[in-house]
């Protein structure tokens, strides 16, 4: 593979090969370094066949430990009451609610990489849909387990769903939080099922690969017998392909539905139409944020740079830039419609937002949100990892803050003066949030270990030798047999000969 | 239940002797680049060859005209599963919200009378949330299950696993398989013809 020649020659912070120009004439390597078909086996298949580090240890510790924590004060919460959280009247929805719309927004990166860029050809998120989608189904784990000890009787939580019973009671379905309970289990499930299918043929690689019996085993019943038949590619490839084009309403539609929980409501500062577009772009900020937080180690530690390039993670930067953008925008419309609506309660909501009891929130937000991911318009920036990780963390808290802001801030101060409350979180609000992190990490460091960390079958159909290139290196060997030399059959319409040089698959 | 080197010395009279025990699944040519198999693959068509199939670790742009595979019925079945989940949504919301009809012993199931902002008791754009989250579930659910079910997985076994060499065609390499059944199929000239179109490696696998 040639190393593309670029006008401006850009400092990258290690010895990869530099893809991250955006020289048009060029199509950027999707891949670095000499990989061919064998060596990208066996660098994703090696992460999960190996004894894990002491690193990869000394995070699942932590991890888990945190998982044990939260399920603890869980159990702790099921004995005592929500009382042990600041939730009060009138801030009902307090943290349950904040850190469920901060983790099914992190899902929403997830599934905008797997479907919506697969929809528009970006091939370049073969190298990062797998645990982008990972990411996707834990953080809607982690979501779905606040609403539901919020419901204050847990155990009755089967209420939600309609079924005909004793009561002869329905739910109410003119209710956006019944509409939140479809949208977020359709999308749970529907995640789940879109990670699954694309795993199943990379789960028949490792179960190839499986040294071990209980690994080939194991392997061998999640992979479902994959053979690769080509009848098999053909009827998954368009069911791929439907999968996509389903979760791509779907994911706009999960978010829009999450601000409906707000947006239907009459409260000041949360009646505005503007809420769906503006959760979605939120959502997808936040998300990418955590796809950078979890790739840039991920790629470090498990030897998968020349895969999951820098022109991944710079895209990805990209992205999130763009969807900050339009967060901003969303900031500042806010603003000028509670000011031009001429409605005083919408206009007090709004004054008291970077002016009142919540301030430190609101300007936190403002920074992490608006002001520290700016850097990125900086090619020295997008260039060090190290700026993209602070962005990337800017966005993170400030996206939390965001719904801290959103929530707390309208409800604690609504129509009635009489009806205000001071809202104070608890150290089991503050620990119960940190500790739900810990859930997540470990799932993810379990997938890390056990599954096909990258979309193997897919980052192959983007290497030049899916397309009949690369292959020269074996053309030595067989040349006696080989009737045509590997040149392809007359009336193949799909294969040309082999040209000169290699080409360079697409990228954006 | 074994697969049986075709280039080893006593190989083809192995082959021999149980394609006349019809003990015999096919031959599998290993073939370390997409031009290759897609060369063979169109040649076999050309001598006539219906009964074989490509396997590879990735899908092979190409490869449907090569082998003569028509374009599956998959997404019909998908378009009626999420009209049905619509029916579904729209049946399920209507129903347990009506108010204003008598279903005689149904009448217990029906719908709480809340006034919302006087709001009418049976609102259809209230519902278009969960009819449309119903329709991709439904949709989506058939896209998964008609698609494994299509391709009859789970398959645990296949006689094609009884090859070591099969193991990479997940992995780094393309098998084209011809099975015993097929009406041209002879073990000594259907691997030839595979070894003279650039097989690596030429195996018959029994059952």
């Amino acid at each position: 593979m040639a190393v593309i020649d670029f006008k401006q020659p850009v400092v990258i912070p290690s010895k990869e090969i530099d893809n991250t120009g955006d020289d048009p004439r060029a199509r950027a390597e999707l891949i670095t370094g000499d990989h061919d078909l064998t060596s990208v086996t066996d660098a994703v298949g090696r992460v999960a066949e190996q004894k894990p580090s002491w690193l990869w240890w000394a995070c699942f510790a932590l991890a888990s430990a945190g998982a044990a924590a939260f399920f603890a004060q869980i159990a702790y919460l099921f004995l005592t009451g929500t009382g042990i959280w600041g939730n009060n009247q009138p801030v009902a929805w307090g943290f349950p609610i904040i850190n469920f719309v901060f983790w099914v927004g992190i899902g929403h990166a997830g599934t905008l990489i797997s479907a919506i860029l697969f929809l528009f050809r970006q091939n370049w998120r073969t190298s990062i849909n797998r645990f982008a989608e990972a990411m996707t189904i834990f953080a809607v784990v982690c979501a779905g387990i606040f609403p539901a000890i919020h419901v204050g009787r847990p155990w009755l939580a089967y209420w939600l769903f309609p079924y005909p019973n004793q009561m002869a009671m329905w739910p109410q379905f003119r209710s956006p939080l019944l509409w939140d309970v479809f949208a977020v289990s359709t999308y749970a499930s529907v995640s789940l099922l879109f990670w699954y299918t694309g795993m199943v043929p990379d789960l028949a690689t490792l179960r190839d690969r499986a040294k071990g019996k209980i690994a080939r085993f194991a392997y061998g019943v999640a992979s479902l017998g994959w053979n690769g038949s080509s009848r098999h590619w053909h009827r998954f490839e368009k069911a791929y392909l439907l999968l996509a084009a389903l979760c791509t309403p779907l994911v706009l539609s999960v978010h829009s539905v999450v601000s409906f929980d707000f947006a239907i409501a009459q409260l000041p500062g949360w009646h505005t139409t503007i809420f769906p577009p503006y959760f979605v772009a939120g959502a997808i900020y936040g998300g990418f944020a955590m796809v950078i937080t979890l790739a840039v180690p991920a790629r470090e530690w498990f030897g998968l740079k020349e895969i999951i390039t820098m022109r991944h993670i710079q895209n990805c930067a990209k992205v999130m830039l763009g969807t900050g953008m339009i967060v901003m925008y969303a900031y500042s419309v806010e603003f000028f419609v509670a000011w031009y609506s001429g409605h005083h309660y919408e206009q007090f909501v709004f004054a008291n937002r970077p002016a009142g009891n919540y301030k430190f929130g609101f300007w936190l937000m403002v920074f992490c949100n608006c002001i520290g991911p700016q850097i990125l318009w900086f090619r020295w920036a997008r260039n060090s990892l190290l700026a993209i990780m602070f962005a990337a963390m800017c966005v993170n808290v400030g996206m939390w803050f965001e719904r801290y802001v959103i929530t707390v801030t309208s409800l604690s101060r609504d129509f009635l003066p009489g009806s205000w409350d001071q809202f104070e979180m608890t150290i089991v609000d503050a620990t119960m949030f940190a500790c739900s992190f810990g859930l997540f990490f470990t799932l993810f460091l379990l997938f890390l270990k056990f599954l096909p960390v990258i979309a193997l079958s897919e980052v192959k159909t983007c290497m030049p030798q899916a397309h009949g290139y690369g292959a020269d290196t074996h053309e030595g060997e067989h040349a006696d047999d080989h009737a045509g030399g590997g040149v392809s059959h007359p009336d193949a319409s799909g294969a040309p000969d082999p040209p000169e040089s290699p080409p360079q698959e697409n990228s954006s | 239940m074994t697969a049986i080197d075709l280039g080893a010395p006593t190989g083809m009279e192995q082959a021999r002797a149980s394609a006349d025990e019809a003990s015999l699944y096919g031959v599998s040519a290993e073939f370390d680049s997409v031009p290759a198999v897609l060369s063979a693959a169109h040649a076999l068509k050309d001598q006539g060859y219906t009964r074989m199939d490509v396997h590879s670790p990735f899908p092979i742009h190409g490869i449907d005209d090569a082998l003569g595979i028509k374009p599956t019925i998959l997404p019909w079945i998908v378009l009626t599963m999420g009209l049905t989940g619509c029916a579904t949504g729209l049946f399920l919301t209507h129903y347990t919200m009506a108010t204003g009809f008598d279903l005689g012993h149904f009448t217990s199931l029906e719908g709480y009378k809340y006034l919302i902002s006087g709001k009418p008791f049976t609102s259809t754009p209230g519902y278009i949330p969960v009819v449309f989250e119903l329709t991709i579930m439904f949709a989506a659910y058939t896209a998964v299950f008609a698609m494994f079910l299509l391709n009859k997985l789970p398959q645990p076994f296949h006689p094609l696993f009884s090859s070591e060499r099969f193991r990479r065609a997940t992995q780094d390499r393309f098998f084209l398989a011809v099975e015993a059944r097929d009406p041209h199929f002879d073990v000594g000239d259907t691997s030839e013809l595979l070894r003279q179109h650039g097989a690596v490696s030429v195996e018959a696998v029994q059952e």
